[in-house]
């Protein structure tokens, strides 16, 4: 996976109120914040504004039109669509945010101390993301969900040992720059200790770019989750997913094509909001 | 002596986020055929936009308001197409940086060539000859051979003198030189100012000359311009300027230069420091760090003028420029 | 060159050996019985023990990398467990189809990204601009394989322009069946490719010599090829670099469209739990990777003379 956020920078950490003006003149980071607070919300109180179970069968209405009773009209096998949606909202971005938590703190450590430190630990580091990096993918994720097994476990299982590398590379890069920076060659010259300057100097600079890095990371892996779904590897049913929903939906193209387009667009608005997000929130932190 | 480049009453304005801003404001100037302006000023002080405006080759976020450009008498066109177009190959510029300023995916004597070939009309062969010709005319060894090296192959001053070449391809008679000489280093400095010195006799250049640097500017220009946030604020044969200068800001300079020929007690620097383009003083935009300075100076700018007892070329704009005559 | 050549080529084999060993050890992941792993929580004792055998898992670990590595050099990828056939006859058969697509993927992609981010460099911060930066931002979020769904649902359907999935028989219908997966693989990748690029050309444009260009009184025309070429070489490393993301997501394609690639054979072999089959093709991609990348660092290096000639 390469996302390439521009990384020749190091990011400042920034403190408190300018930060915070900052991002409320991001009118990226505004719009991303409203579009995944609604979503969000809707994920939340699933069970309190779904109309119906999203699991209840109806085998009386199976594909049904829009309606008062289902507003977007029924799946297959009878159930709300709308209740789907907002249920499977739920399930895909839990996933894909506790998906991204391991990736994210291994990631980022790993490429911050081989950044720092060089030498044969720099070497090795980067030899094994190479080769993790030479499995396409989705190749390496599907390989893994395989072997360890499908569900909501295979899924955190795989995007622990594949997703991780990206950070790790993007992190060393920006601690390669911040290594060199003044400040720490000051702080080094007055004696303090590497662990000290790591944690109270390089750290923060490193995180704020594994930060960054998280929110368009973050898009991919959502999508990737609503990917696994749609091969039948992800989420398992008849745990409401849109990837699954997807899947199931193309059978019926010809009679009620919403069932495969409204999940699909449900990822592609998520999927903006946090990109919007990822783009403003690079945009305030960078100093520019 | 016949006038090769006029400039009148040039303004270019910048754009900032907090609204435009003038970086040159007014400025006029002339250089005759076959003689060398300074343009000398610290950075920020609007000689490399000015040369920019020009060859109208203005960043996006700048633009010439104002001013009229004469090359040779004929009055320039102001829509960017077809000044470029009337340009053609009767002015050139050379930049400061000689790698960035080569294509880096060609080899040097291609990147000759396509001047003859595609403004001059030559075919590919003659196009290539003239090449090696210009090649030898800047003083390259074996130029045929070296024709065919990329720049990154070429050391500093090599590739300077191609790029002074590339200027001269066209057979322009006005050359732009924006501080060509900043990132070389000493010896090859003096030997590409020769090369300019001797260019400008053998091929009756006009040359104006930007740079920041005082001693460059004095090997090689008859004349100089001083600049300050984008006016002249001095101008004048360079030997007369530079052993009696008439504007507060010229003395500052030159205090502030380790003169190897004039050993002064120590250097001094201008008190105070360049004003961003957003506050840029009003009146005489140098009266905060003027140690000559009254209470008249911040009310109007002071005009470029002739001083009582100078030569009628030598012009400052400061109202107190007699009491430096005098002293 | 020849010099940067070499060093790249061995990083390769050393990435290649790494994956072998990756792709080795994939079997032995989960901890506990791998056989029964595979298997499943149903199979019985005998089948675990078959199985074991069958695999030489009762030989020690070194002994049986060592086995592998000897097999992987005879060209013996194992054998399907559904049916027994060599995992590469099952691999040669189809890897056309995936290699067709992934080129055909990589032209689209390129065709589409190229002129977007080049009027987006070009007239930055205008509208032309805006709407490309837009354009790129909402596809990233787009899943490709739903897209490509639409797309069917579109034109196969609705237009009746292309077939729904397969590729047929003949040359023509091969293309025909192609158009709209390799449309929907590029579409993978094209947003990413648009931002990149359109930084990459701005930088060229800001760049001194495009100054020297234009002050040599060269038309506007003659200055963009001459900017085209110097971005070509960040863009095809960038292509480069994003070729395994879409190699990777051929697998996904090949399921919309119903294609019979190496893609589809993974996911068949994964629902058969057919493990050679999944090892094999999962080495065979990976080394496609590999090979991909290096062949792009060679053909940069040769085309930037800073790098040819040192």
């Amino acid at each position: 996976m390469s996302l390439t956020v521009d990384l020749t920078e190091p990011f400042v950490p920034t403190s408190g109120s300018g930060f915070w003006r900052r991002a409320l003149k991001s009118r990226s980071l505004v719009a991303g914040t409203i579009i995944i607070g609604l979503i969000a919300l809707a994920a939340v109180l699933a069970p309190v504004i779904s109309p119906y179970p999203p699991d209840q069968q109806d085998l009386f209405h199976v594909l049904g039109g829009f309606s008062s009773r289902h507003l977007l009209g029924t799946d297959e096998l009878g159930r709300d669509e709308l209740s789907r949606l907002t249920y499977a909202a739920r399930t895909d971005l839990k996933v894909g945010f506790l998906a991204i938590v391991f990736p994210f703190l291994f990631g980022t450590f790993i490429g911050t101390v081989a950044g720092y430190y060089g030498g044969i630990l720099d070497t090795i580091t980067m030899r094994i993301v190479e080769v993790v990096m030479a499995f396409p993918f989705y190749v390496l994720v599907i390989g893994l969900v395989f072997i360890v097994g499908t569900g909501v476990r295979g899924i955190y299982i795989a995007f622990a040992v594949a997703d991780w590398v990206v950070y790790a590379r993007a992190v060393r890069s920006t601690t390669l720059v911040v290594r060199e920076l003044d400040y720490i060659a000051a702080a080094r010259a007055g004696g303090l200790s590497d662990l000290r300057i790591l944690g109270r100097h390089v750290l923060p600079n490193t995180i704020t770019q594994g930060i960054v890095y998280a929110m368009s990371d973050i898009v991919l892996v959502i999508v990737a989750v609503v990917t696994l779904g749609y091969l039948g590897l992800g989420v398992q049913p008849p745990t409401a997913d849109w990837g699954a929903m997807i899947s199931s939906g193309q059978d019926f193209l010809t009679t009620k094509w919403t069932l495969s387009t409204f999940p699909g667009i449900a990822v592609a608005v998520t999927a903006l909001g946090l990109s919007l997000i990822g783009d403003g929130l690079s945009d305030v932190l960078r100093p520019s | 002596m016949e006038t090769a480049l006029a400039v009148e009453d040039l303004t270019v304005t910048v754009a900032r986020p907090s609204g435009r801003f003038r970086a040159v404001d007014g400025i006029s100037f002339e250089v005759a055929k076959g003689r060398a302006l300074g343009l000398v000023g610290e950075s920020g002080s609007g000689k490399s936009l000015t040369l920019r405006a020009i060859m109208s080759l203005l960043p996006a976020a700048a633009r010439m308001d104002a001013g009229v450009v004469r090359l040779k008498g004929t009055e320039l066109p102001h829509a960017v197409r077809d000044v470029r177009k009337a340009l053609r190959g009767r002015m050139a510029m050379i930049f400061q940086d000689p790698l960035s300023a080569l294509d880096p995916l060609q080899p040097v004597g291609a990147q000759i060539a396509e001047v003859p070939r595609r403004v001059l009309g030559l075919s590919k062969r003659r196009s290539w000859e003239r090449a090696i010709e210009l090649l030898r005319l800047v003083g390259i060894p074996d130029p045929a051979r070296r024709a065919r090296a990329y720049p990154h192959q070429l050391s500093g001053g090599m590739r300077q003198r191609v790029v002074i070449a590339i200027a001269l391809a066209a057979e322009p008679s006005v050359l732009l030189c924006d501080e060509p000489t900043t990132a070389l280093d000493v010896t090859v400095q003096a030997q590409v100012l020769e090369l300019l010195e001797d260019l400008r006799a053998r091929l009756e250049l006009a040359i104006v000359f930007v740079s920041h640097d005082l001693a460059v500017v004095r090997q090689l220009c008859e004349d100089v311009c001083v600049m300050y946030t984008g006016r002249i604020v001095e101008t004048g044969p360079t030997p007369e300027v530079l052993a009696h200068p008439l504007h507060p800001y010229t003395l500052g300079l030159l205090d502030a230069i380790v003169d190897l020929d004039h050993p002064v007690a120590a250097p001094e620097p201008i008190p105070g420091a360049l004003p961003d383009l957003e506050q840029i003083p009003g009146g005489c935009s140098f009266h905060p760090r003027c140690f000559l300075a009254t209470e008249e100076c911040a009310t109007a700018v002071p005009p470029l003028a002739e001083i009582v007892n100078a030569p009628p070329s030598h012009r400052s704009a400061c109202i107190h420029s007699d009491r430096l005559r005098a002293g | 060159m020849l010099r940067y050549a070499a060093r790249r080529l061995a990083a390769a084999v050393v990435v290649i050996l790494g994956v072998t060993c990756v792709t080795f050890l994939l079997l032995h992941v989960e901890p506990g019985d791998p056989a029964r792993a595979i298997l499943g929580e149903h199979a019985t004792p005998q089948a675990i023990q078959a199985l074991r055998r069958q695999w030489g898992l009762d030989a020690s670990l070194g002994s049986q990398f060592t086995r592998f590595i000897g097999d992987l050099a005879r060209g013996n990828l194992g054998r399907s467990f559904v049916d027994q056939t060599s995992t590469s006859s099952l691999i040669a058969a189809r890897i056309g189809q995936t290699a067709a697509l992934v080129a055909i993927a990589a032209v689209f992609a390129v065709l589409i990204t190229v002129p977007l981010a080049s009027a987006a460099a070009i007239r930055k911060d205008r509208l032309a601009d805006h709407v490309v930066r837009a354009l790129s931002v909402v596809g990233l979020g787009l899943p490709a394989f739903w897209f490509g769904i639409v797309m069917i649902e579109v034109f196969s359907l609705q237009l009746g322009l292309f077939p729904v999935g397969g590729w047929g028989s003949s040359f023509e219908s091969h293309l025909r069946g192609l158009i709209l997966p390799g449309l929907t693989a590029a579409l993978a990748i094209v947003p990413v490719l648009i931002r990149s690029l359109r930084v990459g050309i701005v930088e060229v444009l800001e760049a001194e010599f495009v100054a020297t260009l234009r002050s040599k009184g060269l038309g506007e025309l003659r200055v963009l090829m001459h900017v085209m070429r110097n971005a070509l070489i960040p863009t095809l490393t960038l292509l480069g670099v994003n070729i395994a993301y879409l190699i990777g997501s051929t697998v996904i394609v090949e399921r919309v469209f119903d294609l019979n690639g190496i893609g589809s054979l993974l996911l068949t072999g994964i629902s058969q739990r057919d493990f050679p089959v999944v090892q094999a093709v999962t080495f065979v991609l990976a080394i496609g990777v590999v090979l991909v990348n290096l062949a792009t660092d060679l053909l940069v290096a040769w085309l930037d003379p800073r790098i040819r000639l040192g």
